[in-house]
């Protein structure tokens, strides 16, 4: 059984939401992690793959300490362009299922290059599963950001 | 450029003109010489059309193709085009039928590619219709021929392409059929990239073992390949094809790292499930490249298999449209495993994120100075098999049968 959410809960729902475009895109990229429970699933999914029930993700990270290590490969490891990038994240609703919010968001994530007209590198939904921590905050249990844009223009370096 | 002003420096294949990598003339060549020549292009596993009529489409060069597996199911492959007014046929990437029917005037194709309908053929009320020589027969769609080896499914534009075990040579064959051993296949996903370059920036890469030591400062760091490991770089008698092998050695630092400036010694994992290869063929190689002339790379490093498929889309940018794949034994550990190193791979890989980077960077570059030539001296000047990384053989090796091919 599901249940409709109240306005404060949708309100928190969607500050978590900004949270989360901020730091990607304005960092700090080390704290982007703890908006997420420790055992938590986060994945990027061609909508390619979603729709043919395959399992291949392009990012899959399988715990906090799985998003670490993937936020400090990308500062410290991976060679790239500089680049700004910008999340919008927009028609966020959840509803409550067995004391988690099941909730999903569109996204479109704008990236600048240095020498080149901005473009959407990223555009899909958020299907998300959200849970209240015993410190009373909101984080994502499990994020598939299940992407539609299917052929990537280039490289995808930062989390979507 | 006009053809007088693209002059190949020597005779051999020390030296690459930039020019090669945004001529559209050169371009063109190597549409018709290299991939509709006598050749054989990756076109689809069989993991991805196992019932009749299932059917997906791909790129063969710069052109669309349908592989499809007939009511008998038998694979075939033909041209995604409408023989009547040149309609794109088939606007699905995958599906299942058994006739292919063009939106515009309702031609129809059966899973051989004949011409079975045309709507109007005899006229309306004894006026128009086709003349009275036309027919059917003359009007199918363009076949291309078809082999399959081990789940593997090529195809050719070519009338008469050679068998494939000749094609692929000796050496080259036993490392396919060592991934395609003849065990099913199971499909575990796709990703696609555009990515800004000629689409032969992409095969140097993967025939260079040089970077792969350097550029990839992920990789270097949890040993998974260094310019220390033992390793062997391996080609065909034509140099079309190429190998890469390698066996992983330790993390961290070692006297041969020394040249490398920014590895990372103090990293590691803080959940290890990330990197948790198992051996799981008889050798002890951990990473093979394959490279097979003109489409393909067969990869395996570690655990995660992979076919990367080379399509491109003009002199400047290609798609490189990955298809992951396990074994239909696999247990569910074995699955998991290949899909938490994947995390290494395609366009938001922590390794091929640099290749992705490199190659825009390279074509960048080389656009604005197509009269200017790289050199290719790193391992000497032949295109021999050697023993190390530290090579650049096999991208020798390959401009060394391009110039043959393009009459360069
Ligand atoms: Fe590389």
């Amino acid at each position: 059984m599901s249940a409709a959410i109240d306005v404060a809960t949708q309100h928190e729902l969607e500050q978590l939401h900004s949270r989360y475009a901020a730091l990607l895109d304005d960092g700090p990229l080390a704290q982007w992690p703890e908006l997420f429970t420790e055992e938590c699933l986060y994945l990027l999914i061609p909508r390619d793959n979603h729709d043919l029930d395959l399992p291949l993700a392009i990012m899959r990270c399988e715990s906090r300490g799985m998003l670490r290590d993937r936020v400090r490969a990308v500062e410290q490891t991976v060679m790239h362009e500089p680049r700004y990038l910008r999340h919008h994240i927009t028609n966020a609703t959840a509803v409550w299922a067995d004391g988690e919010l099941h909730g999903v968001a569109h996204y479109s994530v704008l990236e600048v290059l240095p020498d080149a007209l901005p473009r959407v590198l990223s555009c899909g939904r958020y299907v998300d599963r959200v849970v209240r921590c015993d410190d009373g905050r909101l984080r994502y249990a499990e994020r598939r950001c299940i992407y539609d844009s299917v052929l990537v223009p280039n490289t995808i370096v930062y989390p979507v | 450029m006009t053809h007088n002003e693209r002059v190949w420096p020597g005779d051999d294949a020390t030296r690459l003109p930039y020019w090669i990598y945004s001529d559209p003339d050169i371009y063109q060549r190597e549409m018709s010489r290299i991939f509709r020549g006598s050749i054989w292009a990756y076109a689809a596993i069989e993991a991805e059309i196992p019932e009749p009529g299932d059917f997906r489409v791909t790129r063969i060069g710069d052109r669309s193709v349908i592989v499809i597996r007939d009511e008998h199911g038998v694979i075939r492959a033909f041209v995604n085009r409408c023989a009547h007014r040149g309609v794109k046929l088939c606007r699905q990437q995958r599906g299942n039928t058994r006739f292919f029917v063009c939106p515009y005037h309702q031609w129809s194709y059966d899973a051989q590619g004949r011409l079975k309908g045309v709507p109007f053929i005899k006229g309306v009320k004894q006026m128009g219709g086709m003349p009275d020589d036309f027919r059917r027969e003359d009007h199918g769609l363009p076949t291309l021929a078809v082999t399959v080896r081990n789940g593997v499914v090529f195809v050719s534009f070519h009338e008469s392409p050679p068998p494939f075990p000749e094609y692929l040579g000796e050496t080259n064959l036993r490392y396919f059929d060592r991934v395609f051993d003849g065990r099913k296949l199971r499909l575990l996903g796709y990703s696609r990239q555009l990515i800004p370059g000629n689409w032969k920036l992409m095969f140097e890469n993967i025939k260079d073992p040089y970077h792969a030591s350097l550029l990839h400062v992920f990789l270097v760091t949890f040993g998974l390949f260094r310019a220390d490991q033992k390793s062997q770089v391996r080609m065909d008698a034509t140099g079309m094809h190429a190998l890469l092998i390698s066996q992983r050695g330790e993390a961290g630092k070692s006297t041969d790292t020394a040249d490398i400036s920014n590895l990372r010694e103090d990293f590691t994992l803080e959940d290890p499930r990330l990197l948790d290869p198992v051996r799981e063929y008889s050798d002890d190689a951990t990473v093979v490249m394959q490279t097979i002339w003109p489409n393909l790379i067969v990869q395996q490093q570690s655990n995660t298999l992979a076919l990367r498929q080379l399509q491109p889309r003009g002199p400047e940018s290609f798609e490189l449209h990955w298809t992951f794949f396990g074994y239909e034994d696999d247990d569910e550990t074995m699955t998991r495993r290949r899909l938490r190193q994947a995390n290494l791979m395609s366009s938001a890989g922590l390794v091929s994120a640099d290749d992705s980077e490199v190659i825009k960077l390279a074509q960048d570059g080389t656009r604005e100075h197509p009269k200017d030539a790289g050199v290719l001296l790193m391992g000497g000047r032949d295109t021999e098999d050697v023993p190390h990384m530290v090579t650049e053989a096999a991208i020798r090796a390959f401009y060394v049968r391009y110039r043959e091919v393009m009459e360069l």
